[in-house]
């Protein structure tokens, strides 16, 4: 029997990479997650063959009540929300690493498995806290402000000592239950302060950051066990979410320790005066310059989900379209506020994903637009990442949209972009300000077009 | 029993060299997703849960697993059913220039 799950284990491996590498095209995506899921069900089956279990009804009780739980939030979960919604399901899984971790004590023999066990639950309790807190920021029930405070870094060194310190005792007498608990509370303290300092616009790399995180928990617990799906599953999400981590902090031309340590955009006072003036423009007035158009390049960021623009975004488009004009979207890999959240978004809105380009790509072509189109983006457009060498985000890869012969930007007021900085593209000649709430200027546009 | 750790440890090192190869190239259109996708599989937590949730004990490491079980399960259902609903929605353009 033993050898017969073990075996099902090496399937469900294998589906899970069948299923990982389908997921790297959008024509087999779909097929891909499904071939996943299979892979796990065929997992949970063989778990529960095993002869040491001998009552059913606590599993159960978990699948209904996780099952439930799961189904009616992932059903229910608006497109605009996902970004918080997968934080908090990588706070679950790295909770539930957690338990497992410190279940597995009372099998543990060998000092191997007692350091797992404490990796488990470091790894498991910062990810859950760390989740709840990207959570809170990405759904604004906490300030996404970066929270900085006079010798954090101090107090941090102090934590990770602390873990350390608690870690080390566990090994030592794992018959005293208090090094656990300090362990235990200490891990979760330490996902709260790694994530406080960090600001709404790094979110991305956050979540990509507990992402891999889950996954490693999930490993350590599977070394806690003794459980090689554990550690295949579990590395192969580890990893991938290194490799997005990294896209991330590429996209944004900064380290990671730079995104986690420096509190960005917390006390940004810019002193540079920007040549030029801002020129606002009229519903009516935009109307005529798109209606003339004939190359229209959209680029959205994350006022476009806030103002939930993407549907009359579509309809535009389709206009724009029928009236002769070719139309793509530039896509900056940053834009938002998890990693592919614009695609996401312009998905739901029925946009064809061949229609949305890659910065690199829309880059070159920028020159033959006739009229960019910034929805709600900021720092992703800021030319001051190529021009102005004492900006905070000089040398991040940016969409040239200045390129093009007009620039409108959409833009609720002035304010600057959440890291905190002036955009000198506002005052380039050939930018207009469209000031007001993006839905109802596109839903003004398209009017004018009616 | 010696090589217990080192056959672990082998497998550790094969899969994450495996999982960066399998997630390099996938297009920036599919972020989202994919890791969505790949929430879903860290919850394979569920299946350590289970045997400790099974073991009829009724001690502490019974309710951790108990309590295991269900959080790795929100994970992988909710994980996977999220998923599938937004690939539902990725189209490609159909037929003609401006379809």
């Amino acid at each position: 029997m033993d050898n017969l799950i073990q075996f099902a284990y090496v399937v469900s491996g294998a589906l899970f990479i069948l299923g990982l590498k389908q997921l790297g095209s959008p024509a087999t995506a779909r097929r891909g997650n499904f071939i996943s899921a299979t892979g796990m069900l065929v997992a949970v089956v063989a778990a529960l063959l095993d002869q040491g279990i001998v009552e059913y009804q606590w599993i159960l009780g978990g699948f209904v009540v996780g099952g439930l739980i799961g189904a009616t939030a992932a059903r229910l979960v608006a497109m605009t929300s996902m970004p918080e919604m997968v934080a908090l399901f990588n706070g679950f899984g790295g909770m539930a690493s957690l338990l497992v971790g410190a279940a597995a004590l009372s099998t543990a023999t060998g000092t191997f498995t007692l350091v797992t066990i404490v990796l488990s639950i470091l790894i498991g309790g910062l990810t859950f806290t760390g989740s709840l807190i990207a959570y809170g920021k990405l759904s604004e029930k906490l300030s996404s402000a970066p929270v900085m405070f006079r010798g954090q870094q101090i107090v941090n060194s102090l934590l990770v000592l602390g873990i350390v310190a608690s870690g080390v005792m566990f090994c030592l007498e794992p018959a005293n239950p208090q090094w656990l608990y300090l362990v235990i509370g200490l891990s979760l303290l330490f996902g709260i302060m790694a994530v406080i300092p960090i600001g709404g616009a790094d979110m991305p790399v956050v979540i990509s950051l507990l992402n891999s995180y889950s996954g490693l928990a999930a490993c350590a617990a599977g070394f806690a066990v003794n459980n090689n799906i554990l550690i295949v599953a579990g590395s192969l999400v580890g990893a991938s979410g290194i490799i997005l981590t990294q896209i991330m902090c590429k996209a944004m031309n900064r380290s990671l320790s730079n995104v986690l340590f420096s509190g960005f955009g917390s006390g940004v006072t810019e002193t540079t005066e920007i040549e030029g003036e801002i020129k606002p423009i009229s519903v009516e007035d935009a109307y005529y310059v798109l209606e003339a158009a004939t190359n229209v390049a959209i680029i959205p960021g994350y006022g476009m989900a806030v103002a939930q623009a993407q549907h009359v975004v579509k309809e535009l488009t389709e206009i724009l379209e029928k009236n002769g004009a070719e139309v793509n979207f530039g896509i900056h890999p940053v834009a938002g506020r998890m990693p592919g959240h614009m695609n996401v978004l312009l998905a739901e809105a029925d946009v064809p994903y061949d229609q949305l380009l890659e910065m690199d790509d829309i880059n070159p072509r920028m020159e033959n637009v006739d009229v960019a189109i910034v929805i709600g983006a900021n720092d992703v457009v800021n030319p001051a990442a190529r021009e102005v060498e004492s900006s905070p985000i000089y040398g991040m890869p940016v969409i040239n949209v200045d390129s093009a012969r007009t620039v409108f930007v959409l833009k609720r007021s002035m304010a600057s972009g959440f890291a905190g900085i002036e955009n000198p593209l506002f005052y380039k000649d050939n930018t207009r300000m469209l000031f007001g709430d993006a839905k109802e200027s596109i839903g003004g546009l398209i009017r004018e077009f009616g | 029993m010696v090589a217990a750790e080192v056959f672990l440890t082998f497998i550790l090192v094969l899969a994450i060299f495996l999982g960066f190869e399998l997630i390099n190239k996938v297009p920036a259109t599919l972020h989202t997703p994919l890791m969505s996708g790949a929430n879903a599989i860290s919850g394979i937590t569920v299946v350590g849960a289970i045997s400790l949730a099974g073991t009829g004990q009724q001690d502490l490491a019974n309710w951790l697993g108990a309590g295991a079980v269900a959080l790795a399960t929100i994970n992988v259902v909710g994980g996977y059913m999220v998923t599938d609903r937004m690939l539902a929605m990725f189209k490609k353009k159909e037929g003609g220039q401006n379809g």
